[in-house]
């Protein structure tokens, strides 16, 4: 044992079926690296004559549960284990099909290593992309593809070359950082241990070497230091220990920390394992932290360095798969643990599910077994995090049904929400993100939208006036909410005078106040919205990207923008508040359409001419739109 | 002088004691059973380094056939008292006296499968919430899909289809009330780890398992120790070899290996070399191809 290099461990993960070649694979690995004993290999002949095989089925090898034996499927996560001199690996073997999507993710959250195996008469599959994209997802930065079965193909180099190119351009919408291949047969062992005679056109290593020389630690993060209180050792009152694996970067003593939650700080006193003090702990270490100061920390805290420290948040937003029989059920407050820390938290939004063939991303209330989705998790406390492709310790989660007890999902953190999450449910995904007080929860509307609306008789709307100044807004609006209103509609005019009376009083008329005039009447009509009126602005709003903003607030098909399209020289002629004539005199510095500029609606719902046109005409034409859009009754 | 840092055992060693300190802070009365192999020895060992400088917080429970070698429990005695550990026997004697469980009759009897039903008394007797094993993935086919953390009805039973998908380091140990968990803290090591970290930690092991001199019988391809508990079958006598053993368990089951190896750095080389398992030696694997499977499901470690 005392050679300069010590041997060091290799976590890989495999992906397939039988058909691939996977059990040979791993049968010619282990009994190459003499990791099958005698014993081993004469029951698997005994099996093999047994079920009337004409040949050493290898399979029977792996496939350790009898319901496997039974039905010839790998059905879990196996744990293989070879060794040679260089290193110790540990194979996750799982199956490949999608309903085992669940066991593919189990065997690659710990690998540091995918192999793919591809069939070479069969070129890249679906299934081949699916085991890239659980590749990527759980992390693992480096992926070797096994091209196999190159004897049936008559060890064809162009066959070889044409998966390369396919695959390389696959894993490139990834981001898969180390892509390797290596042309084999598994069968005949050709380029697994020893290198093939059979393609003399391939210089690369064998994938034994490359196994044995891949760089290890790679998934580590060795920069953050983040250390997850395990346990507290208090054998007596003058020793106070803090038990933990170091989940990323290193510690040494006499250098400055901070607890947290509780934000306490303090200097490291010793690190200590059995054998002794150390002067320093790294990533993937047991060890205990004495302190200087006696502080409160028990398990779930988080030791970290003043300077670098981990997000935080309640509101996070996360990719999980689902693991359970059992769907997801809305609004069940599951236990969540991440590093050493529990608390309850729910699944405030469902954002989307990816299809893990075609990478599509689909609208779907909740998740079923073997999901691979979107979500917004809300916490009744923070939790201490880093994004998960940055820090696999401190980015991951398990969710456990709080009956059953099951791990109903699995997760990796991506970060905090960026308040999405406020959005009424129906608002398409791609709104506009909002700023949040801190520390605030949203805990969603008492009545819901759909009562309101039944009572009222007709759907909620906001019709948002965009135009020049003088264009007539405020003329059809208020016309309109009268016609509304005198038929019984619950409405709301919010005009650009009015709330710059009040509300938006301090607000001037440089763009920047412009916007935030705009971003505030679009929250208080949303609020009208919700409230179940049929909500009238009127603002000249010269900017695409506020009107977008005051948009993104309602559902989408709720949002009418009606250009009031009245030309400048008609808006002058008009000047009803005498407005253009001191633009022109240079008494008002931002005039819309005089020395600030207009940004028209390139698609309003609504359109509408002014010049030579009634009144009441136009609100017809509008009232019109409306029933069109089912936000009124069809007329009777 | 301790591990080096990049070795594969540094590494097994760090998530071992992760999992053992997981253990105590999620469970209210943990146990750890100790059956005298070098296995639960380790456990031992490592839980030792787990804690310290406080005491292995979790009670030693040993499930005995009344069938030991003698020099196990001279070893289980010395090792609890340097601990200064606490030890729970559970007697399969008893649990047969109590009419719980009956003597195995033919021509090969052992006491080996009545271990479940006092194993499982005794985690009920001492309301254990969990119950560490040394049992390894690379052992048996069945074992290489255990978790580290296993789950247990409350009739202490496992069921292979229905087990917890186990992630990253996230081990769930929540469970309704009766239920208990499994824990196998050594689930990643192989024969050759556990006999290399032996070497370099420098683990005292009984004499058993160094080549010594003994009377054995040959019977269906191993070698059954003389004792009070084997019989001789007609046709059958004793021969004295030169024999080690690879596992320790029931004298009545646990067959002993011709070897030469008297010190740790020749029975690492006699494992690399090896061409049988371990449980090569072990009659109780040989029932059917899914014997340890079975059980397994009954509760079996």
């Amino acid at each position: 044992m005392s050679t300069d290099k010590p041997m060091d461990l290799l976590r890989l993960s495999t992906a397939g079926s039988v058909d691939d070649g996977k059990s040979t694979l791993i049968g010619r690995l282990l009994y190459d690296t003499k990791s099958i004993f005698e014993d081993q290999l004469e029951a698997v002949e005994d099996a093999s004559r047994r079920r009337g095989e004409g040949y050493v089925n290898l399979a029977l090898l792996t496939d350790g549960l009898r319901a496997e034996r039974e039905q010839n499927i790998t059905i879990d996560v196996a744990y293989r284990y070879f060794a040679t001199p260089k290193r110790k690996f540990i194979i996750a073997d799982t199956p490949g099909h999608i309903q085992y999507t669940r066991n593919m993710v189990t065997g690659a959250s710990t690998a540091e290593l995918a192999v793919i195996l591809i069939d070479a008469r069969n070129g890249v599959l679906t299934q081949s992309k699916r085991h890239g994209f659980i590749a990527s997802l759980l992390g693992i930065p480096h992926i070797l593809v096994a091209v196999n079965k190159m004897d049936l193909v008559d060890w064809s180099e162009e066959v070889y070359d044409d998966i390369c190119a396919e695959y390389t351009a696959f894993a490139e919408k990834l981001g898969v950082d180390d892509l390797t291949f290596v042309p084999i047969s598994a069968l005949k062992g050709d380029n697994v241990v020893d290198k093939s005679a059979n393609m003399p056109w391939y210089d690369g290593s064998t994938l034994l070497h490359y196994l044995e020389h891949v760089n290890v630690g790679a998934h580590r993060n060795l920069v953050d230091f983040r250390f997850p209180v395990q346990y507290v050792l208090r054998p007596h009152q003058d020793y106070r220990g803090y038990a933990g694996r170091v989940a990323s970067g290193s510690i040494r003593t006499g250098e400055e920390i901070v607890v947290l939650p509780s934000g306490r700080r303090s200097r490291i006193a010793s690190v200590d394992t059995a054998d002794g003090a150390v002067d320093e702990a790294v990533a993937g270490e047991s060890v205990a932290l004495t302190l200087d100061d006696e502080l409160d920390i028990s398990r779930g805290d988080m030791i970290v360095r003043p300077l670098n420290l981990p997000s935080v948040g309640q509101e996070l937003d996360a990719t999980i798969c689902w693991t359970s029989e059992e769907p997801m059920k809305a609004g069940t407050q599951y236990w969540v643990r991440q590093t050493t820390r529990e608390a309850r938290g729910f699944i405030s939004r469902v954002v989307y599910r990816i299809d893990v063939d075609t990478l599509h991303r689909e609208e779907v209330e909740g998740f079923e077994l073997n999901d691979i989705g979107r979500i917004h998790l809300t916490m009744s406390k923070p939790l201490f995090f880093d994004r998960y492709q940055l820090n696999r310790e401190t980015g991951s989660f398990i969710l456990i049904d709080p009956h059953s007890n099951a791990t109903v999902a699995v997760g990796m953190l991506r970060g905090p929400v960026r308040h999405e999450v406020d959005l009424p449910a129906e608002t398409p995904a791609a709104a506009v993100p909002r700023k949040t007080s801190p520390d605030v929860v949203w805990q969603g509307w008492n009545i819901a939208l759909p009562e309101r609306e039944a009572r009222n008789g007709h759907k909620a709307a906001v019709l948002w006036l965009t135009g020049l100044s003088g264009s007539g807004k405020t003329t059809i609006a208020s016309a309109l909410e009268r016609r509304l209103f005198g038929t019984g509609h619950r409405t709301m005019l919010l005009d650009g005078d009015q709330v710059r009376h009040g509300l938006n009083g301090d607000l001037g008329f440089s763009d920047a106040d412009r916007a935030e005039n705009i971003r505030r009447v679009g929250e208080v009509a949303a609020l009208f919205y919700r409230q179940g009126c049929l909500v009238m602005c009127t603002f000249i709003s010269p900017f695409r990207e506020d009107r977008d903003r005051a948009r993104s607030l309602v559902a989408g098909d709720r949002f009418l923008e009606v250009f009031v399209d009245t030309p400048l020289e008609e808006c002058e002629r008009r000047d009803p508040k005498g407005l253009y004539a001191r633009a022109r005199k240079g008494e008002i510095p931002h005039m819309t359409g005089i020395s600030s500029p207009y940004e028209a609606p390139t698609s309003p719902e609504i359109r509408v001419q002014t010049v030579g046109r009634d009144v009441d005409a136009l609100v017809d034409e509008i009232v019109e739109a409306l029933r069109a859009r089912a936000i009124l009754p069809a007329q009777e | 002088m301790p591990l080096d840092r990049r070795s594969h055992l540094h590494h097994l060693e760090s998530e071992s004691i992760f999992v053992l300190r997981e253990v105590a802070a999620q469970f209210e009365r943990p146990v750890l059973l100790f059956s005298g192999g070098k296995d639960s020895i380790l456990m031992v060992h490592l839980a030792a380094k787990a804690f310290a400088p406080a005491k292995i917080p979790f009670l030693l429970v040993h499930i005995d056939t009344g069938h030991n070698f003698p020099e196990t429990l001279e070893y289980r005695d010395r090792l609890v008292a340097g601990h200064d550990a606490q030890l729970h026997v559970g007697s399969v004697q008893a649990s047969i006296d109590a009419g719980r469980s009956t003597e195995e009759t033919g021509p090969n009897p052992s006491r080996n499968r009545l271990q479940t039903v006092t194993l499982l008394d005794t985690l009920a007797e001492l309301k254990a919430d969990a119950a560490l094993g040394g049992g390894r993935r690379d052992e048996e086919k069945a074992r290489a899909k255990e978790r580290f953390f296993s789950h247990r009805d409350r009739f202490g039973q496992w069921d292979p289809k229905n087990q917890r998908p186990e992630l990253w380091n996230l081990f769930n140990g929540r469970k309704n009330p009766g239920e208990h968990f499994r824990v196998f803290p050594l689930s990643n090591w192989t024969e050759m780890d556990v006999w290399q970290y032996i070497a370099a930690e420098d683990v005292p092991m009984p004499s058993l398992y160094f080549s010594h001199r003994r009377e054995v019988v040959r019977r269906d391809g191993t070698l059954l120790a003389r004792s009070p508990h084997n019989a001789l079958l007609d046709g059958e006598a004793w021969e004295e070899m030169t024999v080690r053993f690879r596992t320790i368990g029931d004298a009545t089951c646990t067959g002993a290996t011709p070897s030469t190896a008297s010190t740790l750095e020749e029975i690492i080389a006699e494992v690399a070399a090896s061409r049988v398992t371990e449980r090569g030696g072990r009659h109780d694997d040989k029932h059917s191809e899914a014997a340890m499977e079975d059980r397994k499901k009954q509760g079996y470690f």
